[in-house]
C-alpha cells in the first residue's frame, strides 16, 4: 500500500467520521445533563430527510442545514418533554423516538428518494495548510462542516469544563438535587442540553445527506445513530476524545472496502461489528480500573422530580 | 403519579401509532379504467420497494405504466414497500381479496408468501420475479441481464486506459457472481490484459455505502466503475472522480452525465403486456420464464458517444448473435479464476449451472 493510498483512506476516514462526530457530541451534552437519548438514529434520519428535502426545494443548501437543525431539535424537544417534565422512562421514550424518526422521515421523504443533487458543499481548501505534502490532503481539504464539528467538539470540551455553564450542566447530571439547591434550574437545563444534542443529531444526519452520499433514501443512516451513542461512552463523556473515537469509528467504515481492494480477505461483517467491540472492550477496562461508575454522568437516565428526596 | 405514567404511556403509543401510519402500505389504485370497457380486469402489484428508488422497483413500475397504455382498461393496484416475511402474505391476500385476476410479486423473499395464497386462491394466478417455486397457478419470471452486462464489459474494456476496472457488487450470491462474470467475460473480449476489482457491500440498497465501495476502487486506480447496486452512487464517485461508469437497472446517464458510459437495463414493459394479455384470453399456464435479450426484457441502455464507433459496432453485433442464439455468453472455453478451466471448448452451461454458480472466471480480482 503506497503513500497515497494511506492518505486517500485517511481523509476518507475523516469524512466518515464527521456524521458520527456532530451525532456523538450532541448525545454527549445530552447526557451530561443526566438525559439519555436513545433517538439519535430517528434524530438523525430526519434532519437528514428534512435537509435534503428543503434543500431541493429552496436550492440553498444552508436554508436545508437550518431545516435539518429544527428537525432534529423538534424530535428532542418531544423527548425532554417526555423525560423532563412527565419524568418518563427515558429508555422507552428514546427507542420510540428512533422508531418514529425512520417511519417519520420515510414518510417526509417518500417523493424525493433517488432524486440527484449537484449543489452541495463543495470542498473547502485551507490556504497554505492544504498544500503541507501528505498532511494537507489528509486534514485540510474537507469541506467546512468538517472543520466545524472539530471545532464544536472543543468548544463543548471548554464549555463543560472551563465555563460556569459547563458546571451547572455537569451538577445537573451528577446530582440533580444539589444543583437544585444551589439555585440551578434543573428542567431549564435538561431541556436545552437535550435539544441542542438533538439539534446536532441532525445535522449529523443532514451531513450525511447533503455531504457524504447527496441523495435521500430511506434509512440511509444506516445504524450511524446507534454508533453515536457507543461513542460516547467509548468516549467516557469527554468530548475531546469523542473526536479520537468518532476517527476510530469512521476509520473502520472507511477501511471496510479498502481492506477488500487490497484484497484481504476479512469479512465485511466482521468490521461492521468492530466499533462496538471496542466499546465493550473500553468500558470493561475503564471499569475494572476506576472500580464502578467508569466516568457516567451519576444521574444520568434518572428522572428529577424535586418531591422525591 | 399513575397519572403521569398513562399520560407518558398515551405519548409513546402517539408515536408509535403515527409511525404505523407513516409505513402503512398504502394501497393507490392507478390508471383510470374507463367503465364502458368490456375487459375490464384488476392486476396486483407488491414491490419490495417505491418506485422512486431509481433502480429495481421504478423498473418494475415502468413497466406496470407501458402495460397501462397498452392494454386500456387494466385496472392496477398497487402495494409499495411491502417487507419480505409475515406482512407480505397480507399483501398478496389483500390484493386477492380485491379481485385481482393476477398478482406480480417482484421480490425473492415473497416465494413462500406467495405459494400460501396462490393455493387458497387457485383461480387466481400468481407470477413471481425471481423466484424459484411453481405450483399450477404459480409462475416465475426474470430476465437473463447477463447478457446485457457481457455488452456492457465489452463497452467497459475498450475504454479503460490502465486496465483495471472496478465492480461495486451487492451480495455473493449467484445471480451476482454471474454478472460479474458475464461483465469480466465481455471485457477480456475487446482487452484480455484487463482485470476486474470486486468489492462487496453486503447490502442491494445503501447510498453511502454503495459510494465509499466505488471511490475505494477508484483510489486504488481504476478507471471504469461498474455495479449490481439499486442507487445509482457508484456512478456519482465515478463522475466525481473523472472516470469512467456502467449503470444497472435503468438508464442511469443522467446521474452521471460525463463518466455513465452505458447500463444493463431491465425492460418489464412487453412481458407485463403479454403475460396480462395471456391471462385475459385464458391461454395463461405456469411456467418458469427466463427471458434474455431476444425477448426485449433485457437490454443495453444507448451507448454515450465517448465510445469510439467501431466498439459500438462490435458490441452490436455481438447482441445480435445472442439475439438470434447463435452464441451465449457461457459458451466455452471459460478459465476459472485459478485459470483451471471450467467449460471446455463446445460446451455451453446450462440454465441450472448458471443459476448455481459460484465461481469466478479469470480475470476477476476478488474473494467469494
Amino acid at each position: 500500500m503506497d503513500i497515497n493510498a494511506w492518505t486517500a483512506l485517511l481523509a476518507a476516514t475523516i469524512v466518515a467520521g464527521t456524521p458520527i462526530l456532530f451525532a456523538a457530541a450532541g448525545e454527549l451534552l445530552a447526557e451530561r445533563s443526566g438525559i439519555l437519548n436513545l433517538g439519535v438514529e430517528g434524530m438523525m434520519l430526519v434532519g437528514a430527510a428534512l435537509g435534503f428535502i428543503v434543500t431541493v426545494n429552496t436550492g440553498n443548501h444552508w436554508v436545508g442545514l437550518l431545516a435539518a437543525l429544527a428537525g432534529g431539535g423538534s424530535m428532542a424537544a418531544i423527548h425532554a418533554l417526555v423525560t423532563v417534565s412527565l419524568r418518563g422512562n427515558q429508555v422507552v421514550s428514546g427507542l420510540a423516538l428512533t422508531i418514529f424518526g425512520s417511519g417519520l422521515s420515510g414518510f417526509l421523504g417518500k417523493n424525493y428518494q433517488g432524486i440527484p443533487m449537484n449543489y452541495g458543499f463543495k470542498s473547502l481548501d485551507l490556504p497554505v495548510l492544504s498544500d503541507l505534502p501528505y498532511l494537507g490532503a489528509v486534514f485540510f481539504r474537507h469541506d467546512i462542516l468538517v472543520y466545524f464539528s472539530v471545532i464544536l467538539a472543543l468548544f463543548m470540551w471548554y464549555l463543560l469544563y472551563k465555563t460556569k455553564w459547563g458546571l451547572a450542566i455537569r451538577s445537573v447530571g451528577e446530582n440533580p438535587q444539589a444543583a437544585d439547591a444551589v439555585g440551578i434550574d434543573v428542567s431549564r437545563i435538561r431541556y436545552l442540553c437535550t435539544i441542542a444534542g438533538g439539534m446536532l443529531a441532525g445535522l449529523g444526519g443532514a451531513y450525511i445527506s447533503l455531504v457524504y452520499a447527496p441523495t435521500w433514501q430511506e434509512n440511509m443512516t444506516a445504524g450511524r445513530g446507534w454508533i453515536a451513542v457507543a461513542l460516547v461512552i467509548f468516549a467516557l463523556w469527554n468530548p475531546t476524545r469523542a473526536v479520537l473515537g468518532a476517527y476510530l469509528f469512521g476509520g473502520v467504515e472507511a477501511l471496510t472496502f479498502r481492506l477488500q481492494t487490497m484484497g484481504i480477505n476479512l469479512s465485511s461483517f466482521f468490521l461492521a461489528m468492530f466499533p462496538y467491540l471496542v466499546t465493550i472492550l473500553v468500558l470493561v477496562v475503564v471499569t475494572i480500573r476506576r472500580r464502578q461508575d467508569a466516568g457516567a454522568p451519576q444521574a444520568l437516565s434518572v428522572a428529577y422530580d424535586r418531591e422525591e428526596r | 403519579m399513575k397519572f403521569k405514567r398513562i399520560v407518558v404511556l398515551t405519548l409513546i403509543a402517539m408515536l408509535l401509532s403515527t409511525l404505523a401510519v407513516g409505513c402503512g402500505n398504502d394501497a393507490e389504485p392507478e390508471g383510470g379504467a374507463p367503465a364502458d370497457q368490456s375487459e375490464n380486469i384488476k392486476v396486483g402489484w407488491v414491490y419490495i420497494g417505491v418506485p422512486g428508488d431509481y433502480g429495481w422497483t421504478y423498473a418494475h413500475n415502468q413497466g406496470r405504466e407501458y402495460m397501462e397504455d397498452e392494454i386500456p382498461g387494466v385496472e392496477s393496484i398497487v402495494l409499495e414497500n411491502v417487507p419480505e416475511g409475515a406482512d407480505a402474505e397480507r399483501s398478496f391476500e389483500q390484493l386477492a381479496q380485491e379481485g385481482c385476476s393476477i398478482i406480480f410479486g417482484t421480490s425473492f423473499g415473497y416465494g413462500d408468501a406467495m405459494l400460501a395464497v396462490a393455493k387458497k386462491y387457485p383461480d387466481i394466478k400468481f407470477m413471481h420475479a425471481t423466484g424459484l417455486e411453481t405450483a399450477d397457478n404459480l409462475g416465475t419470471y426474470f430476465g437473463r441481464i447477463y447478457q446485457a452486462r457481457y455488452l456492457s464489459g465489452m463497452v467497459a474494456g475498450a475504454m479503460t486506459e490502465n486496465n483495471q476496472l472496478g465492480y461495486v457488487a451487492a451480495f455473493p450470491i449467484p445471480e451476482v457472481v454471474r454478472g460479474i462474470n458475464a461483465f469480466t467475460l465481455g471485457v477480456l473480449a475487446v482487452n484480455p490484459e484487463a482485470t476486474v476489482k470486486v468489492v462487496w457491500t453486503n447490502t442491494w440498497f445503501d447510498p453511502t455505502k454503495e459510494k465509499e465501495a466505488a471511490k475505494s476502487l477508484l483510489e486504488t486506480g481504476c478507471d471504469v466503475i461498474a455495479q449490481h447496486q439499486d442507487t445509482a452512487e457508484p456512478q456519482v464517485a465515478a463522475e466525481e472522480a473523472g472516470k469512467y461508469s456502467i449503470g444497472y437497472n435503468n438508464d442511469m446517464k443522467e446521474f452521471a452525465p460525463n463518466a455513465n458510459l452505458t447500463s444493463p437495463i431491465w425492460n418489464w414493459g412487453p412481458f407485463y403486456v403479454d403475460t396480462i394479455k395471456s391471462v385475459m384470453d385464458g391461454s395463461w399456464t405456469s411456467e418458469a420464464y427466463w427471458g434474455g435479450l431476444d425477448e426485449g426484457i433485457v437490454d443495453l441502455a444507448p451507448i454515450s458517444d465517448k465510445v469510439p464507433a467501431e466498439v459500438v459496432e462490435q458490441v452490436e453485433a455481438k447482441k445480435q448473435a445472442m439475439t438470434d442464439k447463435e452464441w451465449d455468453v457461457f459458451m466455452g472455453p471459460i478459465k476459472a479464476q485459478d485459470g483451471s478451466e471450467k467449460v471446455a471448448q463446445g460446451q455451453v452451461l446450462t440454465d441450472a449451472e448458471m443459476l448455481s454458480m459460484d465461481w469466478f472466471v479469470a480475470g476477476v480480482l476478488g474473494n467469494l
